[in-house]
């Protein structure tokens, strides 16, 4: 058999390509190209979970308590202004979900001070003003806004409160009936002040001193904007990771990762020669074609998922493993190189199947009963489990073929025989 | 050498290794993580080493109970295991701390009671609806008695590992249930390689080739896939044992344990079984047509 020039231009171009792809997959040098820079590098866009940027993962659940009774319209109030206190944070892409009747889950990631989150996000800020007799003229619902500031000369800091038109009557009247006497300002049943009515005040404007800093005032607006919960919430679960151990924990997990993928790639080679080059190359374009799913649908990378990852690596390299097996057992038997090809693509296909598609049922188990971060475990090894099937059966069928068809490497003893 | 006539030795060794794993589950039990017992969890990193006395006097003139310890996770990283504390003790703990030198939180975790029971019976659930979907999917692709086979295989590799767990009091967190799937997923991928041989062999069969034979073929047959696939997996599981971080290396070392004792149970028990399995209805068979 003479050497195909056709075959071999074709796999040439295939490596060049590949080598392409995975160049532009994961150096940053792209990174400043108009257009091509926005989707390239892929490695670049995958989210990080919390454990691997840091972050705070946090379960609240609502308790039933006389006054307020857990309702779906009160979660979805509780959500609400849940919601309105983590935007303030001005963190990217907050997670806020409802798990179950009562249970709302927060997963604020990137470099904030989590225990300080946390407090502000399950604080009452149930705001009262009410008068000596004991009776509520205006609460936090009737704000419109409350802002912090600070007087540049006196240098009193201070939150500026703004009723909306019916508080802004409300607090009118009451002011007005109540002049010379006190008011007391009421947040979480702690009285904050008690200032004496001078004159009616009918803009609809109060002010809350005291705070010893800006920070601490705007802490307070932030609550009073938002608006109180409307039912009592618990912290049942909190897992907060600081920046530094996931930044350590990425690039710990890279390198095991590289050495290990490392030591699987020389193994192939090593054991299958050929075939295991072939193998290799698979693999990575099977690595490009997982990376691209996980961009694509936005999965993020947990450290478990980085492990599921090259698990997943694993379960690709063995579909190649049953493949060669059967490769080299035909070839034995006397076959040609091509139909030995052929016939141990079909006769291993049913073991790959089967054996993937019973790990899959682990994966999809998994996937419905974990949480957290085991769900983004289940989800990178299901992606991997079908993608590796896929790249064994097509990728490696084709580059064998084309291989074996190019004359390049003739000799059966090289696939193993 | 022939697999199947040395079944017994096989059984045995599973036994040998299982057994202790079971006494040291009745009598000391798991060591569970805070994500089952509820608790909390800090990790520090001091900018300058403290000694691990000094930690321990702050965290107890806090006058929490630390029967969970306390421990030094790196050249100034300590590890401190608590009950469920509120978030103003947490608040005390982490400023008493300051007393210590500067330090930055690695991580905090705070787990309520009732979550840790919604995880035990969410990993029972999921361990047996895993094991029911499976027997199901091998008794249509295969047969229900190749399900149970490889089922009971499963279970060795679940009773392997927590065995283990428990005999060298390893701490056991939710990752540990992902684990146990993985595990299970990892084993039943090297069972139906082998039953996938069997079935192939069993359409090929020659006149007087005995069940123990087509077995103990099909086992020689798919060995090097088996050992090889094995391989890689630890490959890239010792990688990450070594170098992957303190966080994951409980987990790693359980897919490690499992990975190697799936490929064992697949070859020396799986098969084994289903011979046995075999021969008892033969019997059985037998008997009723004597009577």
């Amino acid at each position: 058999m003479k050497l195909k020039w056709n075959k071999i231009l074709i796999l040439a171009g295939l490596v060049i390509l590949v080598a392409l792809a995975t160049a532009a997959a994961v150096t940053p040098a792209f990174k400043n190209i108009p257009y091509l820079g926005k989707y390239l590098p892929l490695i670049k866009d995958v989210t990080l979970g919390l454990d691997l940027q840091g972050g705070v993962h946090v379960v609240l659940e609502a308790k039933d308590t006389p006054e307020a009774k857990v309702t779906q319209e009160s979660m979805q109030q509780l959500m609400a202004v849940i919601q309105r206190r983590v935007d303030q944070f001005g963190v990217a892409e907050p997670v806020i979900q409802q798990q179950g009747r009562n249970r709302l889950i927060v997963e604020i990631a990137g470099r904030i001070d989590p225990e300080e989150a946390v407090r502000n996000l399950v604080k009452t800020a149930y705001l009262e003003f009410k008068t000596m007799d004991g009776k509520t003229v205006v609460t936090g619902a009737d704000l419109k806004d409350a802002v912090e500031s600070k007087d540049p000369t006196s240098g009193q800091v201070k939150v500026d409160l703004t009723f909306n038109a019916a508080g802004a009557k409300k607090f009118a009247d009451a002011t007005a009936a109540n002049v010379g006497k006190p008011i007391a300002i009421i947040l979480d049943g702690k009285v904050l002040q008690s200032p004496v009515v001078k004159e009616p005040i009918p803009n609809g404007k109060a002010q809350i001193t005291g705070y010893e800093s800006l920070e601490e005032a705007h802490n307070i607006a932030v609550l009073l904007r938002s608006g109180a919960l409307p039912v009592k919430v618990e912290v049942v679960e909190k897992r907060a990771v600081g920046p530094a151990l996931g930044a350590d924990s990425l690039q710990k997990s890279k390198h095991a990762g590289l050495v290990g993928v490392l030591a699987i790639l020389i193994f192939m080679i090593m054991y299958y020669r050929v075939p295991g080059l072939v193998a290799d190359f698979a693999l990575l374009i099977y690595a490009l074609i997982v990376l691209a799913i996980y961009v694509g649908m936005n999965v993020t990378m947990t450290l478990p998922g980085i492990a599921a990852f090259l698990l997943s690596l694993g379960i690709a390299v063995d579909a190649n493993v049953i493949i060669f097996e059967r490769l080299k057992e035909e070839l034995r038997a006397g076959k040609s190189l091509r139909s030995a090809i052929d016939a141990g693509f079909k006769r291993a296909f049913t073991a790959i199947f089967d054996a993937n598609a019973t790990t899959l049922i682990a994966a999809v188990v998994l996937y419905f009963f974990g949480m957290g971060s085991v769900r983004g475990f289940a989800i990178t090894l299901g992606i991997g489990i079908v993608a590796s099937m896929f790249t064994a059966i097509t990728v490696t069928r084709w580059l064998l073929h084309l291989l074996a068809g190019s004359g390049l490497v003739r000799n059966v003893r090289a696939y193993g025989a | 050498m022939h697999f199947i006539r040395l079944r017994k030795i096989w059984y045995i060794i599973s036994l040998l290794v299982i057994i202790p794993g079971l006494i040291s589950l009745m009598v000391q039990g798991l060591n569970l993580g805070i994500e089952f017992t509820g608790g909390n969890l800090l990790e520090v990193r001091f900018e300058n080493p403290v000694p691990v006395e000094k930690v321990r006097q702050v965290v107890s003139a806090q006058g929490l109970e630390f029967s969970r310890g306390i421990q030094k996770s790196g050249t100034s990283d300590y590890l401190i295991r608590t009950r469920h504390l509120t978030q103003e003790e947490q608040d005390k703990l982490m400023a008493a701390l300051n007393s210590l030198g500067k330090y930055t939180v690695l991580r905090n975790e705070s787990i309520g009671p009732t979550i840790g029971r919604e995880l035990t019976t969410k990993a029972l659930l999921a361990l047996l609806v895993a094991s029911v979907l499976m027997i199901i999917y091998i008794s249509i692709r295969f047969e229900f008695k190749q399900g149970i086979a490889a089922v009971i295989a499963l279970i060795h590799d679940t009773l392997v590992v927590t065995g283990v767990f428990s005999l060298f009091q390893i701490e056991v967190d939710g990752a540990f249930v992902a684990a146990l799937l993985t595990i299970i997923g990892y084993s039943i991928n090297d069972t139906i390689v082998i039953f996938d041989r069997v079935r192939e062999n069993m359409l090929h069969r020659k006149k007087g080739e005995s069940l123990e034979d087509i077995v103990n073929a099909s086992l020689w047959q798919t060995l090097t896939r088996s050992i090889n696939t094995v391989l890689t997996v630890v490959f890239v599981l010792v990688a990450l044992y070594f170098l992957g971080g303190s966080t994951i290396r409980n987990f790693i070392l359980a897919l490690l344990i499992g990975v190697v004792s799936g490929a064992y149970s697949s070859i020396c028990n799986a098969g084994p079984l289903w011979v046995d399995f075999k021969l008892m209805e033969k019997r059985a068979k037998v008997k009723e047509a004597r009577a």
